[in-house]
C-alpha cells in the first residue's frame, strides 16, 4: 500500500513539474511575427520579447555550469561549486560561532529565572532586527567584508538557538531532575547526562531554524558585500543580464538549503526520545 | 524496638503557605515513627493526607516545617545516595535504555568502578527483576510493569540504607501489580533492604509490611495507629486470604480508612490508642 501511494505521489509531482515547465516553455517561444516597425528595436534588445529564458535554455546553462563546477578562471569566472562552497563555509563558520555563544548562554538563562527575566527585554528588542541592518556596523568595526558576513550570520543564528536552548533547559521534567538529585548528580555531570539529553530535541529544533535563517541571510549578505559566494554570483549575473544563470543559481540555493535542513532533520531524529 | 532505629521521625509537621489572609493549616503535624533495620514499614492513608510529602521529606526533596528526621542518628541534609527512591511514575530517563538507566545510578554510587564491574552489578539486579533480554530497550518500548521493574532494579542496585517507595504500583493493572509485589518481596528477602513504602492499597500493605502506619485525613493529619502485622512472614498472595487473621486485619484497616480516619481531626487522642490494643485484639482474634 505504502509503495503504491509513493509511486502515485511521485507521478503527481512529475506531472505538475511537466505542466509548469511546458507552460513556461510555450510562454517563452520567441514571437517572430511582430510588428514591422519594431524590427530595429528588436534587433537591439535581442529576439526575445520578454527576455525570460525558456526551461530548455536554463537546462543548457545548468549543464554548462555543472560540467565543471570547480573550475577557477579568476575573480569573475569561478565554478558554481566554488561559489557555493564559499557561502556554505561562511554559514558554517558563523553558525558554529553562534552555537558557541547561544548554547552555553541558553543553559545559563534556562537555569536561572532571574537571568531569564532580566535578559528577555534585550532579546526581544535585538531579535527582530534584520541581520543585514547590522552590516554597516560590522563593516565599520571589523573592516573586512568576508568576516562581516560571517558576523551577520552569527547574529541571525544566535536568537532561535538561544531561545530554544533556554526553553528546553527550563522545561526539563522535574522528576528527571529529582532523579539526579537523589543520585547526588550535580554540576557538569548533571548538565551533560540529564539536562542536555532532555533538552536536546528542543535545542536541535532551534539550530535547525537558525540554519534555515542563516542560509536565507547569506545570499543577501553576499549580494551586499560582493567578492565571492552564491549571493555575489546572483548579483553579478543580474548585472550581466543573464537571467538563465540567475535562475540556475536560485535552483542551487534551494537545493543546498533543502540538504542543510534534511541534515538537521536527521540530527534531530537522532537525539529525540519518546516518553 | 531496641537500640537506635535506622530512621527516627520526630514531631514532623508541614505547612504549605496557602492563600493570603488565611491562617496556614498544617497538612500533617506531630508525626513520629521509627523504622528498624531490615524492616518493611508501610504508611497508609487517603490521598491528600500528606503521605507523599512525608516521603519527600525523608528523601530530602522537601523540607519539614517543624520536627526532624534522623537517619542512623544523623539529621538529613538534602537528597542522598543513602536513601534510594522508587518514584510513582518510575521516572526513568527516556533517552537511555533500561540497562543504561541502572548504569547511570550505579556510576553515581560508585564512580571509581570499572565498566566491567558496573555492568556485572547492573546485570545482577536486572536479572533479579526478570528483565533479562529487555535490557537494551528504551523505556517507551517497555510496558508499565516492565518500566517499574527497571525502577526497582535502579533503586535496589545502589544499595541504599533505606529504600523509599512512593505508591510504586499505583499505576499498574491488578495482575501486573501482584506479580511485581511478589518480585519485590523476593528481592527484599534476598537483599535485607530496609524499605519505607507508601500506599493506599490495604491488601498491598498487608502483604508487604511488617508494620503499618495509619494516617488520618488532612489537614492536621496524624499517625493514628501503628499496626504490627500478625501474619507469618512467609505469606504470599496465594495463601494470604486463607489465614483467618487476614480478615480481621483487613477489616480493621478498612474500617479505619472508611470511617475512622476522619475523626482524629483537631487533636483527638491518636497515638496513645495505638499499636498495643489493636494487636492484642488481633492476637486473640476478637477484633471486628
Amino acid at each position: 500500500m505504502g509503495s503504491v501511494r509513493g509511486v502515485r505521489t511521485a507521478l503527481a509531482s512529475l506531472l505538475l513539474l511537466g505542466l509548469v515547465l511546458g507552460a513556461w516553455q510555450l510562454a517563452t517561444i520567441p514571437k517572430t511575427a511582430t510588428a514591422a516597425g519594431n524590427a530595429e528595436y528588436q534587433a537591439m534588445v535581442g529576439s526575445h520579447k520578454a527576455g525570460l529564458p525558456s526551461p530548455i535554455q536554463i537546462a543548457q546553462t545548468s549543464w554548462r555550469h555543472l560540467r565543471s563546477p570547480f573550475h577557477d578562471g579568476g575573480a569573475n569566472d569561478k565554478g558554481i561549486g566554488i561559489q557555493l562552497a564559499f557561502s556554505i563555509g561562511r554559514v558554517l563558520l558563523g553558525f558554529a560561532l553562534a552555537v558557541l555563544i547561544a548554547i552555553p548562554l541558553g543553559f545559563l538563562v534556562g537555569t536561572s529565572q532571574l537571568l531569564q527575566r532580566a535578559l528577555n527585554p534585550y532579546i526581544q528588542v535585538l531579535k527582530p532586527i534584520s541581520p543585514l541592518a547590522w552590516m554597516p556596523l560590522a563593516l565599520y568595526t571589523i573592516q573586512d567584508s568576508a568576516l562581516s558576513s560571517i558576523f551577520v550570520i552569527t547574529i541571525c543564528s544566535v536568537w532561535p538557538m538561544l531561545i530554544n536552548t533556554a526553553h528546553g533547559v527550563s522545561s526539563v521534567k522535574r522528576e528527571w531532575l529529582n532523579v539526579a538529585r537523589t543520585l547526588e548528580v550535580h554540576g557538569l555531570r548533571r548538565a551533560l547526562h540529564v539536562v542536555l539529553p532532555a533538552a536536546a530535541p528542543t535545542i536541535l529544533t532551534g539550530m535547525r531554524i537558525s540554519m534555515g535563517i542563516a542560509w536565507l541571510v547569506i545570499v543577501a549578505a553576499e549580494m551586499l558585500v560582493g567578492g565571492t559566494g552564491i549571493g555575489t554570483f546572483v548579483w553579478n549575473e543580474w548585472n550581466n543580464l543573464s537571467l538563465a544563470n540567475v535562475i540556475f543559481a536560485l535552483l542551487m540555493i534551494g537545493l543546498v538549503g533543502m540538504l542543510l535542513d534534511l541534515a538537521f532533520g536527521s540530527l534531530t531524529r537522532l537525539v529525540s526520545y519518546q516518553e | 524496638m531496641a537500640k537506635s532505629p535506622l530512621i527516627a521521625v520526630d514531631n514532623l509537621s508541614k505547612i504549605f503557605s496557602g492563600p493570603r489572609n488565611r491562617e496556614p493549616v498544617p497538612v500533617f503535624e506531630r508525626v513520629d515513627f521509627t523504622v528498624e533495620r531490615g524492616e518493611l514499614v508501610c504508611l497508609i492513608g487517603h490521598s491528600g493526607c500528606g503521605k507523599s510529602t512525608v516521603l519527600n521529606i525523608l528523601a530530602g526533596l522537601d523540607d519539614a516545617t517543624t520536627g526532624q528526621v534522623l537517619i542512623d542518628g544523623l539529621p538529613i541534609a538534602g537528597p542522598s545516595l543513602d536513601r534510594g527512591i522508587l518514584f510513582q511514575n518510575h521516572a526513568l530517563l527516556p533517552w537511555l535504555t533500561a540497562a543504561r538507566n541502572v548504569v547511570f545510578a550505579v556510576r553515581s554510587r560508585w564512580p571509581s568502578w570499572e565498566a566491567a564491574e558496573v555492568a556485572r552489578h547492573c546485570q545482577k539486579y536486572l536479572d533479579l527483576v526478570h528483565l533479562t533480554g529487555s535490557e537494551h530497550k528504551k523505556p517507551s518500548e517497555l510496558s508499565g510493569g516492565m518500566k517499574q521493574r527497571v525502577g526497582i532494579a535502579r533503586a535496589f542496585a545502589i544499595q541504599p540504607k533505606v529504600l523509599l517507595l512512593d505508591e510504586p504500583f499505583g499505576a499498574l493493572d491488578a495482575l501486573t501489580r501482584g506479580l511485581i509485589q511478589d518480585e519485590l518481596l523476593q528481592i527484599w528477602a534476598a537483599t535485607q533492604q530496609t524499605i519505607f513504602l507508601i500506599t493506599h492499597d490495604v491488601d498491598e500493605a498487608i502483604l508487604l509490611a511488617d508494620r503499618i502506619l495509619l494516617m488520618t485525613n488532612g489537614p492536621r493529619a496524624r499517625i493514628a495507629e501503628v499496626v504490627t502485622n500478625p501474619l507469618p512472614r512467609d505469606r504470599t498472595r496465594q495463601t494470604l486470604h486463607r489465614n483467618p487473621r487476614y480478615y480481621d486485619l483487613r477489616n480493621h484497616l478498612l474500617d479505619f480508612l472508611l470511617s475512622r480516619s476522619g475523626r482524629h481531626v483537631n487533636g483527638a487522642p491518636p497515638r496513645s490508642a495505638g499499636a498495643r490494643p489493636v494487636n492484642e485484639a488481633l492476637e486473640s482474634g476478637r477484633l471486628q
